[in-house]
This record gives C-alpha cells, sequence and structure tokens, in this order.
C-alpha cells in the first residue's frame, strides 16, 4: 500500500482546466476544482452551468475533452477502477432497482463490491439504521417517499465505504424536512472523514453544509471562496424596494450604485449588510427625494449571486 | 483477490438474481412465463385445431403445432429482454453499476442469462400443458436433450438479438417493439399451419426463415421422424444469431456507456 501512496495526496479531488463539448456545444470551458481531503465543497449554479458534466467527468462516467483531474490520488481517464474503488455516486436520477427493497438493494450493490454473503448482509442492516430507513427496510424502493429514495441512494453510495463521495443535487424536489434529514446525514458523513464533493442550486444548502463552494454559470468558475466570503459578498438578505413612481427607478439606481435594477418589476434590489445599511439605504433615498411604496427583505437567489458576483469580477 | 473470471462469474450471478427476483414481482412477467404459455397451447389446440389439417404430413393437429407453441412460449418473454436492458440503461442504474468494482458487460449478460433460465422454464409449462392435453411424442433420452438445447438456444438468440435493440434504442417503451417481431415471426413459418398452403411469396419467406428449419428439427426429434438437412440449418442459424449479437451487444454497450 505505502508503495503506492509514497506520496500521500492532501487533495482528494483535484481537476485542473477540465473541457467538455457536446456536439459542437462547449458546456465546459477549463474547471478548475481543488477539494482537500476530508472537507466538503459545494459546487453551485444553476440549471445547465456543467454541475452535473463536471461530478460525471470525477466519476469515470464521462471522458473530458481536454484538462487533468486526479481523484484520490488517481488520475480519472487513465486509472479509471482504481478511481472508481475510491469513491461512491449518488446521482440525480433514481438508482436504486424501485422493485428490490431497500434491504435486498443495498445486499445486492454490497455483493457488487465483493463483500462475503454474511458482511454484505451485515453492512446492508448497518446503512438502513444509520439513515434511519430501518423501518421500510423490507418495503420495495419504488414505495418509498421522495426523502427515502435519496436516503436509499445515499446508503446505496456508501456501500463500499468509499473515502471520496459525489452527490449530484442531493435535495433537490425534497420538501424542506426531508432536505434537513438529509443534511444531517451529510454532516455525519463529513464528520467521520469522508470527502464530499456535492453539486446544489440552492445557495442555503452550500452554506449550510460546505467548507468551501465553488459557483459555475456556463462551465465556467466564477467564484472559488468560502460560504463566508461568499455570503459577505452577496449579502445574507436582499433588500428589494419598489419606489412609488415607476419613472423614479433610473435615479434611485444612481443614489444606489449597487443596487440591481429590474425595470419588469419596478424594484430595485441589493445585498443587505445589517440594521444601519438598512437604515442608511432608506435615508439616501428620503434624501434624494424618491418616495417608496413597498420594502421587502428575501434570502438571495441564485440570480442574486450571479448578479452580485458578475457585477464584482466585470 | 481472487481471479477476475470467478469475480465475474459471481458478478453475473448476482445480477441474474436481481433480475429473477424482480420477474417474480412483477404481474406481467408471471403472466408472460406461466399463464402465457397454457393459454397459447389451449388456443392454438382447441380454438384453431379443429379447423387446421395437417396437409401431406398427416400428423395430428396437437403434434404439429407443440414445437411452434413451445418457441413461441419462451420467444415473447426473451423479446422482453430488451425493456429490462433499456430500463437499465436509460435510468441511473447503469450510473450505479458503471461507479462499482465490477465489468460492464455482466449487467446485459446478467439480462440475457436470467432470459434465458425464465424462458425456457416458460417452454417447459407449455410442453406440460401440450402433454396434459393429448401429445404423445415419441422421443428418446438423447432426442429430449436435443429439444432442450434447441429451445435453449433459439431463446438465448431471441434474448441477445433482443439485447441488441435493447441497447440500440433510447426508450424502454420503443425497446417493447421487439416483441412483435418475435410474435409474428412463428406464423409465417410451418409451425402452425403447413408452409405449402401460403401464396407464393409468404412461402418461400416462411420456408427460408430459421424459425421453420427448428422447428422441422425439434419435430423430428419429438416424433421419431426421418430428419433431413434442418438440424444442421437450425443450428447454424442459432449459431450466427448468436456469434454476431454478442460482439455488437459489447460494442454498442461501450458506446451507450462512453458518449453519455
Amino acid at each position: 500500500m505505502n508503495v503506492i501512496h509514497s506520496t500521500p495526496f492532501t487533495d482528494a479531488i483535484l481537476a485542473r482546466g477540465l473541457t467538455k463539448s457536446f456536439g459542437g456545444t462547449r458546456v465546459l470551458s477549463g474547471i478548475d476544482l481543488t477539494v482537500p481531503t476530508g472537507s466538503l465543497l459545494a459546487l453551485l449554479g444553476p440549471n445547465g452551468s456543467g454541475k452535473t458534466t463536471t461530478v460525471r467527468i470525477l466519476t469515470t462516467l464521462l471522458p473530458p475533452d481536454g484538462g487533468t483531474a486526479t481523484v484520490a490520488g488517481h488520475d480519472v481517464t487513465r486509472a479509471g477502477p482504481q478511481v472508481r474503488r475510491a469513491i461512491g455516486l449518488t446521482s440525480q436520477q433514481a438508482t436504486v432497482d424501485p422493485l428490490l427493497t431497500g434491504r435486498e438493494n443495498l445486499e445486492l450493490f454490497a455483493g457488487l463490491c465483493h463483500l462475503g454473503r454474511r458482511q454484505a448482509r451485515r453492512r446492508a442492516a448497518e446503512l438502513l439504521e444509520r439513515f434511519g430507513l430501518d423501518g421500510a427496510a423490507d418495503r420495495r424502493a419504488g414505495t418509498y417517499s421522495g426523502g427515502m429514495r435519496r436516503r436509499l441512494d445515499l446508503a446505496a453510495s456508501m456501500v463500499s465505504a468509499p473515502r471520496i463521495l459525489f452527490l449530484d443535487e442531493p435535495t433537490t424536489g425534497l420538501d424542506p424536512r426531508s432536505r434537513a434529514g438529509l443534511w444531517s446525514v451529510i454532516r455525519e458523513l463529513l464528520a467521520s472523514g469522508t470527502t464530499i464533493l456535492l453539486t446544489t442550486q440552492y445557495l442555503e444548502e452550500a452554506d449550510h453544509l460546505a467548507d468551501r463552494v465553488v459557483v459555475i454559470d456556463g462551465g465556467r468558475v466564477v467564484a472559488d471562496d468560502s460560504p463566508a466570503a461568499l455570503k459577505r459578498q452577496v449579502g445574507s438578505e436582499r433588500l428589494a424596494l419598489r419606489p412609488a413612481n415607476p419613472a423614479d427607478l433610473p435615479r434611485a439606481g444612481a443614489t444606489l450604485p449597487a443596487a440591481h435594477l429590474d425595470p419588469g418589476s419596478g424594484e430595485l434590489t441589493l445585498a443587505l449588510q445589517g440594521p444601519d445599511h438598512l437604515r442608511h439605504t432608506l435615508d439616501l433615498l428620503h434624501g434624494a427625494g424618491i418616495p417608496i411604496e413597498r420594502v421587502e427583505l428575501r434570502t438571495p437567489t441564485m440570480d442574486d449571486v450571479f448578479f452580485e458576483l458578475t457585477t464584482v469580477a466585470a | 483477490m481472487s481471479s477476475p473470471s470467478i469475480t465475474a462469474a459471481g458478478d453475473l450471478r448476482r445480477l441474474v438474481g436481481r433480475d429473477l427476483r424482480r420477474e417474480l414481482r412483477v404481474l406481467d412477467g408471471l403472466i408472460v412465463n406461466t399463464a402465457l404459455p397454457v393459454m397459447i397451447m389451449l388456443m392454438f389446440v382447441y380454438v384453431f385445431g379443429g379447423a387446421i389439417t395437417t396437409g401431406s404430413s398427416g400428423l395430428d393437429y396437437i403434434d404439429f403445432v407443440v414445437p411452434a407453441v413451445l418457441l413461441m412460449s419462451g420467444g415473447y418473454g426473451a423479446a422482453l429482454t430488451a425493456v429490462t436492458i433499456a430500463e437499465d440503461m436509460t435510468g441511473g442504474m447503469i450510473d450505479r453499476f458503471r461507479t462499482l468494482p465490477i465489468s460492464g458487460w455482466v449487467v446485459p449478460a446478467g439480462h440475457v442469462v436470467a432470459s434465458v433460465i425464465r424462458n425456457v422454464a416458460s417452454s417447459a409449462i407449455a410442453l406440460a400443458a401440450a402433454l396434459l392435453l393429448g401429445f404423445r411424442p415419441d422421443a428418446t433420452l438423447t432426442d429430449w436433450a436435443l429439444v432442450l438445447a434447441l429451445v435453449t438456444g433459439y431463446v438465448l438468440a431471441m434474448s441477445a438479438l433482443a439485447a441488441v435493440w435493447g441497447l440500440l434504442v433510447r426508450s424502454s417503451q420503443a425497446a417493447g417493439a421487439f416483441s412483435f417481431v418475435v410474435l409474428f415471426l412463428p406464423y409465417v413459418s410451418d409451425g402452425i399451419v403447413p408452409a405449402q398452403t401460403m401464396p407464393g411469396l409468404l412461402r418461400d419467406f416462411a420456408y427460408n426463415q430459421p424459425l421453420t428449419p427448428i422447428i422441422e428439427t425439434m419435430r423430428s426429434l419429438l416424433l421419431g421422424l426421418p430428419m433431413g438437412s434442418s438440424a444442421a440449418v437450425a443450428t447454424a442459424w442459432l449459431a450466427g444469431a448468436v456469434v454476431v449479437c454478442v460482439p455488437v451487444a459489447a460494442v454498442l454497450f461501450r458506446r451507450r456507456t462512453a458518449s453519455r
């Protein structure tokens, strides 16, 4: 063993300049990622930004057109089998057999990871309990709720006790309670030393779980920072203001240069840095003689993130 | 670490087990594999049997039709292999399998092997029904072994063809279309009505398609009739289908799993 890993790797996942096109359409234009061992990196981006393609390349399901990537110290294009032995993947689609029970699914995958029969049975029971599925273990997976199915998917990815786990939008479409349940499971996995790369469309999710957030858009990294730093940039809350007279909108924009104008809704929005900032903003508008009809606080959406990040970069 | 071939055999066994277990849980699957063979046999013997004469062969209709019904019973289920493979390929299952330390080819191979087990059993059910309905074969143990080999070969060839089709199409609905081919082929053979009663073009097709020599060979074996060149032609068709389909399926599987 120590011969193979004579230089211990500190980064579980390392990608440099990954590119990929499908039928002439560029999907990735040079993605760089570094995930230190034992940490969680969130890959944040809207639909079609290249998140899933990146995950498929890193999990050896798709060859990149250009660039290099190593996972667990092995090159993904040249050492696929070694990479696959070190990783688990939960993709967006259901990756369990709906006609088999939860237990049968896990025992099948454990067998395919070449655990002995008794060992496979023990591992399946252990995972069912750990992921809160022991009550439903002998029901067909097809009858599971969305949250249960995701937990079973996750358990299936953990059968081989991988050191590195890839989760492709693990909570998309789940209700808030199931999402919170899945988050606590992910946190436990992280605490037990698993390195995790997860993709998400939710800033909140990245903020809750990640040590580091890489924001991608149009196949390009637009930000790579800690959640705290990212939030400082975006603001933990967005302030939306609507002038009573829509004609005042450009003037309001000139008064608040950091704000984003949306002529469609007649609103301007900006990152809110705290109560003082709110008072100061309203004072500025009052001083400029712009009456405000409506004031609203919102949690930032992906649109807000991209607005902030692209304007900062510009 | 055991040798790669022993590991692959174990993986194949697990995937075959998965497939057979699934089959027992789907009502359609159970019906296709147990009730359908009996119903086909009943229909041919009692519904059509009275109206069809077996021409110059002078056989009772039940003796004439049993080989074709055995093939129909196994063939329909074999065609559904296309659907099970397409379901694995179009859903997330294939991603799960591909991130496991197994050779990819065992996934379609598992479906094919499970299909052979299932559908040879269906043919056996059809045979049991035939015996109850008055089918009186005149075959030695060797003849029975050869009949089993032919049915197995036919089911294997059809499953392998279905696997190719299942890997070619992009949805399980399209995969289902393959059943029609397998369902209608026996009608235009010498298996259900004597081909000599058909109009010219159909008769030529019937005599030259693979099912006719397979059925004629089975008839000779089961009824102790003289056998012409049909055994050699039947073997050539079946062996040819398997030899062509396996590498084509392997190439298609590699293409499908590389480009997504």
